[in-house]
This record gives C-alpha cells, structure tokens and sequence, in this order.
C-alpha cells in the first residue's frame, strides 16, 4: 500500500479554515473519512489528488508532495465525485471509459481491450454505445467509477460515492469498493459503507477529532452528531 | 452527437471520419451555393439514400428534421409572400437536406473518432494551436447540452413548483449559478482524470 502523509496540513477558504493541522500517515488499504457537512473531510480527500493543495504543511502521496508533483500523484490517485454527472465527459459510456486511456499512449487495440475489459468488469457492456447522459444514477456512478478503475490507479479517492443513490444502488457501489483490490479513502455519511474497513478518521470544523479502529472512531462520531 | 450516434457496419460508419466531413462540408457549401431545383433533388436522394445504406433507425432520423419543419411553417409562407412558391420551396428543401445530412453524419459518427479527426485536421497547426484542448473543447461543448437542458427542466419545474412561472428571474438566476457550479465541478473532474496532463 502506499503511504498518504499529512504534514501539519491547514487550509483556509477566505476567512474560514477548513482543516486545521492536520498530522495524518495513511497506509490501511480500506480508510473512511466521516464528519458533519462543512467539517473538511472533502477537502483532505480532495488534497490526496492534489486538487487542492494545503495553504500551510504539506501532503505526499508515496513520497511525491501534491503541490509540486500533482500530476504524477493523479496518475497514480483516481477521484470519484459525489455527483457522477459532474464527471462524465463525454456522450457514450464506451467513449467516456475510453477518455481516461488517452492521456497512457496506448495503441488503439490495447485500449480498446482495457475498455471491453472495464466495461465487462462493472456490467456496462450491454450500455457501452448508450449515450451517458441518459443511465440511471446508480450506472452513472458505475460508469464514474469504471472510467477512473480503467486507468488502474493504487488508490481511489471517492467522496460520497453514494449520497445522491438510493439504497439498492448505493449498495451495489459499496460492493464494487469493497471488492477492489486497490488502496481506498471514501468519505461519506453513510456509515453502512465504511463495513470491514481497517482505519476510521472522523473531522469536526477542520480538526482531527478521532483517527481509529471503526467501532471506537464511530463512537465518537456518533456522540458527536447527538 | 447527444446521444444520436447509432452503432453500425455500414459502409457509411467505417468511412473515415474525415472523409465524411470533408463530404458533408462539401455538400452544404454546393447545397448553400448551387440554386438549380435538380441539383437540390440529386442532394436530397443522396441523403436518403445514405440514411438507408447506414441503416439508421428512420425515427431517429425524422427527429433531426422535425424541429426545422416548425420554423419552416411559418418562414415558407413570407417566402411565398414575398419572393414566389419556387425560392421558398428551395429555401425550405436546401434547410432539410442540410439539417438531414448532418444529423446523417452525428448518427453515423462517434466524437471520440471527430476528436481524432480533429487533431489529424489541426496538425499542420500544432505550432499555434493545442489541437488536444480544441478537440476536448468539442466534446464537452457537445457533453454539456444535456446537462444544461438538465438544469432548464429541474429549474423550471422548481419555478412552477413555487408558483413564479412568469419570473425571468427565477429562471435566469439559478440555471447560471447552477450551470457555473456544473462547469466548475466539471474543471475539477478533468483534473482528477488528467486532462490537463
């Protein structure tokens, strides 16, 4: 697994703080990241991809600093939004699958066999010429997901893969996470999905409030939401 | 391109793509310019014939050309009006055919093959211009039609749902603020996938 550091992170939004001096070494493969709405754990997973980097101390992702080296930490980090609509870039799902290979050089054939292979592995094929815009939430989201997993990242980043879903959908994608073989961080509110994960981390208004097994770090979210 | 594009193996979908589109720009600019009756005939049976030879679902393809049928209600007759039957039957038979034979090229062509077009076309100006971004740029001009009708539809109901159906402001101010956050969010995810890489 590889090793996500925070080095005294803090992150301001204007005025506000968003995460204050956060001091994290992740190397868990399965990392859940929960706290109330506005607490800065979208931020601090956000800050993994190095889509933002911390105004004070530093984030490193197998030893590269996000900061400066951001677009080598996303070759190896894959981002999957809350809102799978955000995401999808282009009109048909084997199109979309296809778009994240441009940037790896492959020659056609081999893209195209990863493609057939994604979409086969997350049950899209009978949609792959299905124009994306026009799939249920629950596939939007598998295909979010495929177009991310196609380029084989070591760790995935999803931040409330399942907040927009209902509940069949949303156990459908806690399936497809817990069986993925790379190193993930999922933020979320529904706890259901953080079963079997080794590392808890629970934020309230920027501050590390608890970083723990599941059951006691869950404890103390709990207590602090009544 | 929204979701038009019908799978094939007709001679039509394994053209190159820009073959085709050196053929469709051809034959609007000869349709545009040429202003004989039979000329016109002869470009409107080679567009029906292609949408046969490609096979494309006729329903699909009548689609296309309703909405141009709307505006020719009502621009035919002024023609009629002021210029005689024979200018506004050429007026209205060059829109369809045109209209017709560019829904044939979507129904038969993938972006992500006009995206490949697109850089091939835009290499001999690799120097001045990243033909990458302008092909990107195609795609999600393309991708965001739907999303952004998406956002008209949710807001308008909203709007009726709260009774202010005829506030411009209703409408304007949330489908701009909710388009931004859509572009926004979307700036993000080209990121997180490499876009810019």
């Amino acid at each position: 697994m590889s090793t996500i550091e925070f080095t005294h992170v803090t992150h301001r939004f204007g005025e506000r703080t968003v995460l204050r001096d956060i001091h994290l070494t992740l190397t868990e493969r399965r990392i859940g990241i929960v706290g109330a709405n506005g607490s800065g754990k979208s931020t601090l997973a956000r800050m993994i991809n190095g889509l933002v980097t911390p105004d004070e101390g530093s984030v490193t992702v197998a030893g590269l600093d996000v900061a400066t080296r951001g677009r080598e930490v996303r070759r190896q980090v894959g981002f999957v939004f809350t809102n799978p609509d955000s995401q999808i870039v282009m009109p048909t799902v084997r199109e979309d699958i296809a778009f994240t290979l441009r940037r790896h050089k492959l020659t056609p054939a081999v893209a195209a066999t990863r493609v057939a292979a994604t979409l086969d592995r997350f049950g899209l094929t009978e949609y792959a010429e299905h124009p994306a815009h026009l799939l249920s939430g629950g596939q939007k989201q598998l295909l979010a997901l495929a177009a991310i997993l196609v380029a084989e990242p070591q760790i995935l980043v999803a931040d409330e893969p399942t907040t927009l879903l209902d509940a069949r959908n949303a156990q459908q994608i806690a399936e497809v996470l817990t069986g993925l073989d790379q190193q993930i961080v999922v933020v979320t509110h529904q706890l259901d999905l953080l079963v079997g994960f080794d590392r808890i981390i629970v934020i309230n208004e920027g501050c590390l409030v608890a970083d723990d097994a599941p059951k006691a770090a869950l404890r103390t979210y709990r207590s602090l939401l009544s | 391109m929204i979701g038009l594009y019908s799978p094939g193996t007709s001679v039509i979908h394994r053209l190159p793509v820009i073959v085709k589109l050196v053929g469709l720009s051809g034959l609007l600019i000869l349709i545009g310019v040429v202003d004989t009756p039979w000329f016109l005939f002869g470009a409107a049976v080679l567009v029906v014939v292609g949408i046969l030879v490609a096979r494309v679902p006729l329903p699909t393809a009548l689609r296309q050309i309703l909405p141009v049928l709307w505006i020719l209600v009502l621009a035919v007759p002024l023609q009629i009006i002021f210029t005689g039957w024979l200018p506004a039957l050429m007026m209205g038979g060059k829109l369809v055919t045109s209209v017709a034979c560019a829904a044939l090229f979507t129904m038969t062509t993938q972006v992500s093959a006009l995206l490949d077009a697109t850089r091939t076309l835009l290499w001999p100006l690799r120097r001045w211009v990243n033909a990458d971004r302008i092909g990107l740029l195609l795609a999600l001009t393309i991708r965001c039609i739907p999303v952004i009708a998406d956002i008209v539809r949710d807001v308008l109901e909203a709007r009726r749902a709260r009774g202010a159906e005829r506030s411009v402001r209703a409408l304007v101010v949330p489908v701009v603020i909710r388009s931004l956050q859509t572009a926004e969010e979307l700036g993000e995810a080209l990121i997180a996938r490499g876009a810019d890489d």
